[in-house]
């Protein structure tokens, strides 16, 4: 790992304090995901970094923890320079399909936006809207609405 | 009043689901109205006699089926019931015998069809009805007589039905049209979707996508009804796409790269398509032609500008933008320009549709948590609201504008969707097919 690399690593896990405490003083990931170790995998950007922010209701704002999130998506797309990554927006059941088709487009252009503003480059990011086609959760509360007003940064294979 | 003066149409074939070439020859009769009665806000059903239509024997099955379609088309409007019929009451051996009105007037009857169905050719049939008025006892305007080929005997019915509604009600006629629709499949977070087009009563139904194909939403029927526009994630992001529904053949209409298209809609003369473009960060509504594949942008706001419809003379697009902060209908020239604002009550407003009459305008409303299947007329005046539910959206129009059809989804992970109809009263609310969604109507078959 070169100079770069850590001084990267710092500043990912300053960034995502809160998440990374959980994640990597728990056993799990280091039994059941043999590179969540390797920073430069795509297991760490799923497990560590964290694919997903959340929004509020009818809202395409990024919260300060969204944009902690997407800043440690920023260094690790800063790292892996080859990675294309589609950035897909999600809304939950409340609302009209066709208003929540233009609001999942939203919450992706607003997490992209984030993502190049902070130095990645438009060429290797899509977006993509699911409306409220594909929740994450499917109770109709606000516990599962939380969770399905999204957008989630997943990353080319 | 010659009871042998029947009008003729004749049925051309083309293909199943082409369109019939109606040829009309035979003088106007005078009619006499009889009248559906509302009392206290409520309607009282008008009573009408369906006996089994007169057949040559070997169309035994078929006649007891064709009354019943003509029944449930009548019945389904909520304005008639028809009556059982007992044995008492002497059934007519032929089209053209004298009627005992008497034994009609005994069970109630206030209407009476009486029709008949034989074999005109190789595959064909031909079906004549009259229409009375069992208390005046006297005709409800001529006869008629239908050709066509036996398989497409439900569409006659649909056309007998249409004309004893017509006569009655005077209102315009919407049974012989189509429903296209979304079949579901599958748990709310992985759900199957199909693109299914049946008769509006539910009857004929044909996919016209693969099982285990793309997320497919929100179709609209050509005004010719041959093509359907829709939304597909068959390119990975969602697309609009034309398909032609007798050969299946399917086109992307908007391609440009790194962009989604939805929402889409054709012009009253079905050569031009507006929809949604999201380009950036924003969704604007667009207009393009189909044949020069040439699009223009007809609004350029920074907020969500979507679910556009024209009014019927093309003039006008009604559509919703959250450019006040939120979901609220807007109209423009359809040529683009400033937008005004028609929806002004509390609440959300969203995924508005211009009823083909052109008077009214159909949308979705969230308000309290509710969501409701409304109407308002086109300036935005005389807003009422037909049904409340855990989700109501996505109104299409009765080719009569009578009639409008949605998606009633219910709560929770066992949750699916139903389309309903209902009238522009907020009566006659019904199921009308279960696991489905994103209905839309055709216009009147011919």
């Amino acid at each position: 790992m070169n100079i770069f690399s850590k001084m990267s690593l710092i500043l990912l896990m300053f960034s995502i304090t809160s998440c990374t405490e959980n994640v990597l003083s728990g056993s799990e990931f280091n039994t059941n995901s043999t590179e969540v170790n390797n920073v430069n995998s795509s297991n760490y950007f799923i497990e560590v970094v964290g694919p997903s922010v959340f929004f509020g209701a009818d809202d395409s704002l990024l919260s300060k923890e969204a944009k902690d999130t997407l800043m440690a998506q920023v260094n690790w797309l800063l790292i892996n320079k080859q990675t294309t990554a589609v950035i897909e927006g999600h809304t939950d059941e409340q609302g009209t399909r066709e208003y929540n088709l233009a609001l999942g487009a939203r919450r992706a252009a607003a997490s992209r936006d984030f993502l190049v503003a902070n130095g990645v480059e438009d060429s290797r990011l899509r977006i993509l809207t699911f409306g409220k086609e594909r929740p994450a959760e499917i109770c109709s509360a606000e516990l599962c609405y939380s969770k399905n007003r999204r957008s989630s940064t997943i990353l080319d294979r | 009043m010659n009871n042998t003066n029947f009008y003729f149409l004749k049925f051309l074939f083309s293909i199943y689901l082409g369109s019939l070439f109606v040829i009309i020859s035979g003088g106007e009769v005078a009619s006499k109205t009889l009248k559906i009665e509302v009392t206290n806000g409520v309607i009282e059903p008008l009573l009408i006699a369906i006996p089994k239509f007169i057949n040559s024997g070997n169309l035994n099955a078929l006649a007891e089926n064709f009354s019943a379609v003509v029944a449930d088309d009548l019945e389904g409007t909520g304005l008639f019931r028809s009556i059982p019929l007992e044995t008492k009451i002497s059934k007519p051996m032929s089209f053209d015998s004298p009627i005992q009105f008497s034994d009609w007037k005994s069970i109630n009857a206030q209407a009476l069809i009486l029709g008949s169905v034989e074999v005109s050719g190789v595959n064909q049939i031909s079906v004549k009805f009259r229409l009375f008025d069992v208390f005046s006892q006297a005709p409800i305007k001529g006869g008629l007589k239908f050709s066509g080929p036996e398989k497409g005997w439900r569409r006659i019915a649909h056309k007998v039905a249409d004309e004893v509604y017509f006569r009655i009600t005077n209102e315009r006629k919407y049974f012989d049209s189509r429903i296209a629709f979304v079949a579901e499949e599958g748990p709310k977070n992985n759900r199957q979707k199909r693109l299914v087009v049946m008769d509006y009563d539910g009857a004929g139904q044909t996919f016209l996508t693969k099982k285990g194909g793309s997320i497919v939403l929100a179709p609209r029927f050509s005004p010719d009804g041959t093509k359907l526009l829709f939304t597909s994630y068959k390119s990975g992001f969602p697309r609009i796409y034309l398909l032609d529904i007798a050969s299946r053949k399917t086109v992307s209409l908007h391609k440009e790269l790194g962009t989604m298209s939805f929402s889409p809609r054709f012009s009253p003369d079905g050569r031009d398509v507006v929809y949604s473009l999201f380009k950036g960060s924003n969704a604007d509504i667009y207009r393009l032609n189909i044949a020069s594949n040439y699009a223009s942008r007809l609004t350029s706001s920074t907020a969500i500008d979507t679910a556009p419809s024209f009014s019927p003379d093309g003039k006008m697009i009604v559509f919703e933008s959250d450019r006040s902060g939120s979901q609220q209908l807007y109209l423009i020239d359809s040529s683009g320009g400033d937008a005004k604002r028609i929806s002004l009550g509390k609440g959300r407003y969203g995924s508005p549709v211009w009823s083909p009459k052109g008077d009214l305008i159909a949308f979705t409303k969230q308000n309290n948590g509710r969501f409701h299947i409304g109407i308002m007329r086109a300036d935005g005046s005389q807003e009422r609201l037909l049904t409340a539910s855990f989700l109501d959206d996505g109104a299409t129009w009765a080719p009569n504008g009578r009639v409008v059809m949605f998606t009633r989804t219910t709560p929770g992970s066992g949750g699916s969707s139903t389309l309903y109809s209902v009238d522009i009263k907020g009566r006659n609310l019904k199921p009308v097919r279960a696991n489905s969604s994103d209905p839309t109507w055709s216009t009147l078959l011919n």
